[in-house]
């Protein structure tokens, strides 16, 4: 039909030699070039998680708010009164570094499509950048280039389709200058009982091609994300599709509309392998066959060939089937939209994809066999490779003029330095919907139809997994848990983004699996199940494989609707207690070794060493009962988690609220000030609070077996830390202000 | 009161107002789908923001051919209160029912960001409920919200009273004179960057745009008059 296929042209398209010989071993014959095409992207990293899907089977998938789990297009979860939330992560890491803007742009399209093809009006998207430093000394003009590019094609998409970005995360390192990631989640809101699932059924029924129009953009996008980069990787921004967030505000709206006629039984976006994944997977999920003519397939372009058109990945289309009888129900609102709606097919009986042009069958392919059949590897892995030594310098106390000028290098440093920049790019509040918006420690959207609100945080911390992938992993669950905890919300489930490098390396492969054990008993533990998320490997250029990035993004529930509590202290002359006691993992000379996973070493000393801090699963978990317990109570003025940074930067951020309030406090301890300051024990959250309400707050925290330390308290116009009564270093709040507020953007215009 | 609010292919901003006229104000409010030709019975209309048509070409210059823009110009020749806010402004200014432009930022960043407003004028069924001294807390979400018009038209809005708001302290988007808002010369229809209809709930920020709306019920309710 089409030019040869070998085992070469498989080669070329990333099978492997055993891979081919399972095809043709299965079909009986030598596959057509499109039918390679099909199965190369289906049986793609990308699409069938060859490595990871063993792996992905030890994470806790069920709990009692559970409608949807993994393996739909999205999780779903119950959030009372007959309403549900469906979410999940997604990454767009490859097209991101080849084109910025639209790599970005695309990946937030797509998964906002994710959310809707379940019928779920998106409410809120989050995003979660790494990048390399923007004041880099070589990469440093590349960096900000990708930096400016991700955020406008961020703010492009979602502010034009009117979702809010209400939050994220955004940390550098150098690994990340040739490998950025985008990693976008998104959240919807529906009833219960509208979901819309990707499967196809019933007999006859007609198969329909709405949205845009495909063209020869992304074909083969899939099989890019999942290889390495190399000298030749410019040669593949074709390969980089181009979004339209306009087209996509209308097929939102398309679809939710034509969803309520009753017609669809099923549908599913074109994403990642276009019309390829959306036929096989609609097709494999319903146990039936799908019959599609390519003649039909609206066409930007005139002579593509059918191996184009299956492989594109155009945006803004969806695939759907109707109930026969009924689609001219459905195509009536595609056309009020003003969009393309188009019969291309049928469902089958025979469970086979088969696909024709000009009425000539060009692939036939067994549904089952291009997704649940794909490969399964179990790749070789060993220890996770020590990256940093496990002693590192010897800890003295620095002078109180390096103390002060070491808050002053975190405050600016870009990991923690005011993200203001980015965020104000983005529209946070359209829909009227978001009561804690960028820049707290957790993002929440009230829920108007359902009278509750949504608690929704991302985390990751590339520089503990690298230390200790599994510790590290468990590291980021305790600190999005507690995220939400310090707005007074219960998480009850999470997605995950899973960027590692090359995984055909056993040391790589090991970051993979320590990390996944790791969440999988976290998540056990905080009752988070992971209802689906994205696995991005082979971030890798040149040979280089990031640091392992796996981002967590867990949702939690609150009863009300009213605006929580912020992180910033709101009175003069409230007392600071910190939850969770001052340095509750640092026994002996354990503390040396885990001060070198500390942004402190990172940014002040140039160099990590050690291990992640220590985590105790049952006290973390107490921590945020307690937390919780008094946030609800309306106890506490504010709450803020102490990350990165330790209690130095917590302290500073809590005196930037609008309008700025300084602060004094002294630890009683017979550590260095460098660690009461700087260490970054997990556990602990900062609250202010009325004098009047602290009897209270003792007795929840006692009730639970929590420890509690009051700092001091707030007031007056400057930063003070003290060790056993006596001041050692202080600063004008306005002063520390002004280094975080600026380093940003002044970054960025570095020339 | 019966509010009409217009939605075009791309509109975002037409929830927020229904939810604001209604849960917050209390009045009515009906949607107006954009190839409607009539208004129906709204007593005033809001054009609300987004993408109209993806804001492709020029902000608001593809909205201003919808057939609503024929019956919207007659509702507001006849005295009718017509407000636009963010696109809705652009796309009063593309169909020519008010002064100026809307260009980029000046720093050609999209901005979303709360800042402070003052009436430029207590004389206008729009600003009539808010204080002369008291600025409103109101938040802006654009791209290309910087008003602009040549010195003599800009002259002459000011001579005739018809600056409604100017940014106050910080000026986001580097708008001529400061400006935020504008009335058209017969005072009936208003066209301002910031979102009102995002300040109407204390749940969700400030709830200084009730005073815009308020303004326009008590106006109504004053027998301003209203075409059908």
């Amino acid at each position: 039909m089409q030019a040869e296929v070998d085992e070469r042209t498989a080669a070329e398209h990333g099978l492997t030699a055993e891979e081919y010989e399972r095809i043709t071993g299965r079909i009986g014959r030598v596959p057509t070039l499109t039918e390679l095409g099909i199965l190369s992207v289906m049986w793609s990293e990308h699409c069938s998680y060859k490595s990871s899907r063993l792996h992905l089977k030890k994470l806790p998938t069920r709990g009692e708010r559970i409608l949807v789990g993994p393996g739909e297009n999205a999780g779903i979860v119950d959030i009372g009164g007959g309403w549900a939330a469906a979410f999940k992560i997604e990454s767009h890491n490859h097209p991101s570094y080849i084109e910025p803007f639209q790599g970005a742009a695309t990946g937030v399209g797509g998964i906002l499509r994710d959310i809707f093809t379940m019928g779920a009006r998106p409410v809120a998207v989050l995003d979660a950048l790494r990048f390399g430093p923007p004041d880099d000394p070589e990469a440093g003009p590349a960096n900000r280039r990708i930096i400016r590019g991700v955020v406008e094609g961020i703010a492009h998409y979602g502010n034009c389709i009117g979702v809010p970005t209400i939050g994220g995360e955004c940390s550098f390192d150098p690994c990340f200058s040739a490998n950025p990631l985008v990693n976008v989640f998104a959240l919807g809101v529906f009833r219960q009982d509208s979901i819309f699932l990707g499967s196809a059924k019933g007999l006859g029924n007609p198969v329909i091609y709405v949205g845009a129009k495909t063209g020869r953009d992304g074909i083969q996008g899939a099989s890019m994300a999942s290889a390495e980069f190399d000298e030749d990787s410019e040669a593949k921004r074709p390969n980089v599709q181009v979004g339209d967030p306009f087209l996509e505000k209308l097929l939102l709206e398309a679809c939710l509309e034509a969803m309520r006629t009753g017609a669809i039984l099923g549908i599913q976006d074109m994403g990642a392998a276009g019309l390829t994944c959306s036929t096989a997977e609609m097709g494999g999920r319903g146990g039936v066959g799908i019959e599609i003519e390519l003649d039909r397939v609206p066409q930007r372009e005139s002579g593509m060939t059918p191996y184009e058109i299956m492989l594109s990945e155009s945006q803004e289309r969806m695939l759907l089937v109707a109930e026969r009888g009924r689609e001219g129900e459905v195509l009536a609102v595609f056309q009020k939209w003003g969009l393309d709606a188009v019969e291309i097919g049928t469902v089958t009986a025979d469970r086979l994809l088969r696909v024709k042009q000009g009425g000539s069958v060009v692939a036939e392919l067994d549904t089952g066999f291009l997704s649940d059949d794909a490969p399964l590897y179990d790749r070789p892995h060993t220890e996770p490779r020590r990256t940093a030594p496990l002693d590192g310098p010897v800890l003295n106390e620095p002078q109180a003029a390096d103390l002060l000028s070491g808050i002053e290098a975190l405050l600016a440093s870009p990991d923690l330095n005011s993200k203001r920049w980015i965020w104000e790019q983005y529209d946070h509040q359209v829909r009227t919907n978001t009561t804690s918006g960028p820049g707290a420690d957790a993002a929440v959207i009230r829920i108007k139809e359902a009278n509750v609100s949504l608690a929704m945080s991302l985390d990751g911390n590339s520089r503990y997994c690298s230390l200790d992938p599994r510790l590290g992993t468990q590291l980021i669950v305790a600190e999005c848990c507690r995220n939400l905890a310090t707005v007074g919300a219960t998480p009850i489930a999470a997605t995950n983004n899973l960027n590692f490098g090359n995984p055909e390396k056993p040391e790589i492969m090991a970051q993979l699996v320590e990390s996944i054990e790791g969440m999988a008993e976290a998540c056990r533990h905080f009752g988070t199940p992971i209802t689906g998320g994205n696995v991005s490997l082979y971030n890798e250029t040149l040979g280089e494989g990031i640091d392992p990035a796996p981002v967590l993004g867990i949702v939690g529930i609150l009863d009300h609707m009213a605006a929580p509590i912020g992180s910033c202290f709101t009175h003069a002359g409230d007392l600071i207690v910190l939850l969770g006691g001052l340095l509750p993992d640092c026994r002996g000379e354990e503390l040396p070794r885990r001060f070198g996973s500390s942004q402190y070493a990172k940014t002040v000393l140039a160099q990590t060493w050690g291990l992640p801090p220590s985590l105790d699963l049952e006290h973390e978990a107490s921590v945020h009962e307690a937390t919780r317990s008094i946030v609800r109570q309306n106890l506490a003025h504010s709450a803020h988690d102490v990350g990165s940074g330790g209690l130095a930067v917590a302290l500073a951020e809590c005196c930037f609220g609008p309008e700025p309030i300084g602060a004094t406090v002294d630890f009683d301890t017979d550590h260095p000030l460098l660690c009461a300051m700087f260490h970054e024990c997990p556990s602990r959250v900062l609250l202010s609070l009325p004098r009047a309400n602290i009897g209270e707050v003792v007795a929840i925290a006692a009730s639970l077996d929590v420890p509690l330390v009051e700092l001091g308290h707030t007031g007056g116009s400057s930063l003070a830390f003290g060790l056993n009564s006596t001041t050692r270093v202080e600063a004008p709040v306005a002063h520390l202000r002004r280094i975080w507020e600026s380093s940003f953007e002044a970054s960025l215009e570095t020339q | 009161m019966k509010f009409g609010v217009i939605i075009f292919p791309g509109s975002n901003c037409d929830h927020d107002a229904l939810y604001a006229l209604t849960h917050n104000l209390g009045q009515q409010a009906t949607e107006i789908w954009h190839e409607s030709e009539e208004l129906g019975d709204a007593d005033a209309i809001f054009v609300p923001g987004g993408f109209s048509y993806g804001d492709y070409l020029r902000c608001g210059a593809i909205a201003r051919f919808s057939p609503i823009i024929r019956s919207l110009r007659r509702f507001a020749d006849s005295g009718g209160l017509v407000i636009g806010v963010c696109n809705g402004f652009q796309i009063l200014c593309e169909a020519g029912l008010l002064d100026g432009a809307l260009v980029r930022n000046q720093d050609l960043r999209f901005v979303c960001r709360t800042v402070n407003l003052v009436p430029g004028t207590l004389d206008s069924a729009f600003t009539s409920a808010c204080q002369p001294d008291r600025p409103l807390r109101i938040p802006v979400a654009h791209g290309e919200g910087c008003f602009f018009a040549d010195e003599a038209t800009l002259d002459r809005i000011e001579a005739e009273d018809r600056v409604a708001f100017r940014y106050s302290g910080e000026n986001p988007n580097g708008s001529s004179r400061n400006i935020a808002g504008v009335l058209s010369e017969g005072r009936n229809v208003l066209g301002m960057m910031p979102h009102p209809e995002r300040a109407c709930d204390g749940a969700v920020g400030s709830t200084d745009g009730i005073a815009v709306f308020r303004s326009m019920i008590s106006a109504a309710g004053n027998g301003l008059r209203h075409a059908g």
